[in-house]
């Protein structure tokens, strides 16, 4: 089933073209990899589907994107969000405890029984892969985590308010191989439950963690197709160069 | 010639040594001069009686309640609207050249001569409105002269609230007013508690606005409304100095201990409050 639908999306900041004619879909509990150098618009392509893009004054998007067929312009942006969680390129603890780290977008969308938040956060905790490391230091600042941990964090963080789909923007770029390994773990057992965006600089994450991998280079998308595919017999040569670090 | 580094680096530490203490030397000495001869006043009766024999004697004390009462009302007016006026410029307002100018307009205001400001009290308060010269008009007058420093200093607190944390606010479904009440402004506190004390610090300490709006040469007893005309520390310090001759000069020194003293107390409690804030900071 499929559940993001971009069609003919373009994106730009001032004059700056950076997603041209962008039409794919993101199908149901996949992996989906986006990859690309630097500046091929992989980011911008994440951060439009949240509407994270709209925060910049310069930003100007044409096309439509659907969310369970839905145009998600129209879905409230509260409730996009909501349904369309993030993880960002750097661990970015709220400046809060760990526990109310993981709390804050439960209480923000009204729910205020605490046996019920506690419940939330225990479970978000746990599908993070962060419970048994925490459970005893709840109220310690979340910026006394180490780096893995404070990922993992706002993993939790982002599970705890029940998306469909969670957009990974380079997860692991500033993580040790062990933290980036968990994470990975953590990202194929979740995809049981959500859909997943991951854009990602190291190519060889896609390959292991990706069901399909879009190639993005200079704003277009050059090719989508299963990892398996695309990593043995790239249709595009300018595919098979990045694949094989010839450029990026 | 070659330059030796180690010259250079004792020039320039020299340099920077001279201005620091070209900056404390005066203020210290300015303190010690005002607390050598202005303790030796202090006294109970001096501080909690009235002015007496055409204030050569006596107490301040009516001076420092106008005082206090000038300042609260001050901030009282200028801090709530002063911090929704930053808020809305720094976190709603479109970046263009009329929030720009608007946001230099507010910068410079704080630059404007007090006494101008005591002129547009008593033009607005006074007589347009009818607050005739009373606590109401001076609090009034002092809170629109302190306002853009504590729009600025807010403002600029608010815009040093890294933006990551509103995007990660945001990307969870939190609404913008949310993001700016839970995450936003409790960590802009201590930079908008700093921009209060420079606010306090000014409005306990100006004569001229006060001059025509509120102040009393001499009132022997305490106000007893917000309508009422008050005595206020340093227009009382101009009094003592200027207007009556002969006044001891121990009470004039006491009288500026007095107002130093008070408004170092409200600043002392504003840090403390400020520095609560920051313990709690967690990044």
């Amino acid at each position: 089933m499929v559940k993001l639908e971009i069609k003919n999306a373009n994106a730009w900041f001032g004059h700056a073209h950076v997603l041209k004619n962008a039409t794919l879909d993101v199908e149901e509990h996949e992996i989906l990899s986006v990859i690309g150098p630097s500046n091929s618009g992989k980011t911008t392509f994440l951060r439009m589907l949240n509407r994270l893009n709209d925060l910049n004054p310069n930003y100007k998007m044409e096309g439509t994107v659907n969310l369970d067929g839905g145009n998600i312009n129209r879905i409230g942006v509260e409730l996009l969000r909501k349904k369309i969680g993030m993880v960002f390129a750097l661990p970015l603890p709220l400046p809060l405890s760990i526990f109310e780290n993981v709390a804050y977008g439960v209480r923000m969308h009204g729910t205020r029984d605490k046996n019920k938040i506690e419940n939330v956060v225990e479970e978000a905790l746990k599908q993070g892969y962060l419970w048994d490391e925490v459970k005893d230091r709840l109220g310690e600042s979340a910026f006394k985590l180490s780096g893995g941990q404070q990922q993992r964090l706002c993993i939790a963080r982002t599970l705890a308010v029940e998306p469909d789909v969670i957009l990974f923007d380079e997860p692991c770029s500033g993580l040790d191989p062990i933290s980036t390994a968990k994470v990975e773990d953590a990202m194929v057992k979740l995809k049981e439950k959500y859909t997943i965006v991951l854009v990602t600089n190291n190519v060889k994450q896609a390959a292991r963690v990706g069901d399909r991998t879009a190639f993005f280079l200079s704003g277009e998308l050059i090719e989508i197709d299963s990892t398996d595919k695309m990593f043995t017999v790239p249709k595009d040569k300018r595919t098979d160069g990045y694949i094989r670090g010839k450029f990026g | 010639m070659m330059r030796n580094p180690h010259r250079t680096q004792r020039i320039a530490f020299f340099l920077l040594l001279t201005a620091t203490l070209l900056i404390v030397v005066p203020v210290g000495y300015i303190l010690l001069v005002i607390i050598q001869k202005g303790l030796p006043a202090i006294s109970w009766q001096f501080i909690f009686d009235i002015p007496r024999h055409g204030m050569k004697a006596g107490g301040i004390f009516p001076a420092i309640v106008g005082t206090i009462y000038l300042v609260s009302g001050a901030i009282a007016f200028a801090l709530p609207i002063g911090l929704l006026g930053a808020v809305y410029l720094s976190e709603y307002s479109r970046d263009n050249i009329l929030t720009r100018i608007i946001k230099l307009a507010i910068v410079n205001l704080s630059g404007v001569p007090s006494v101008v400001y005591g002129l547009f009290g008593l033009a607005l308060f006074v007589v347009f409105f009818k607050f005739g010269a009373s606590i109401l008009s001076g609090s009034l007058t002092l809170g629109i002269m302190i306002l853009p420093i504590i729009i600025t200093t807010s403002r600029e607190a608010l815009e040093s609230v890294p933006q990551s944390f509103r995007e990660v606010s945001l990307s969870l479904g939190a609404s913008k007013w949310q993001t700016i009440r839970n995450i936003v402004l409790p960590n802009a506190v201590p930079g908008i508690l700093t921009g209060t004390i420079l606010g306090l610090g000014r409005a306990a300490g100006e004569t001229a606005p006060i001059l025509f709006t509120v102040a009393a040469f001499y009132l022997p007893q305490l106000p007893g409304s917000i309508f009422d005309q008050a005595m206020a520390l340093p227009y009382h310090l101009y009094v003592i100095s200027t207007q009556v001759p002969n006044v001891d000069e121990k009470i004039r020194y006491g009288t500026a201990f007095v107002l130093l003293a008070l408004v170092l107390f409200m600043n002392l409690v504003a840090i403390i409050i400020r520095y609560r804030f920051r313990k709690r900071k967690k990044w």
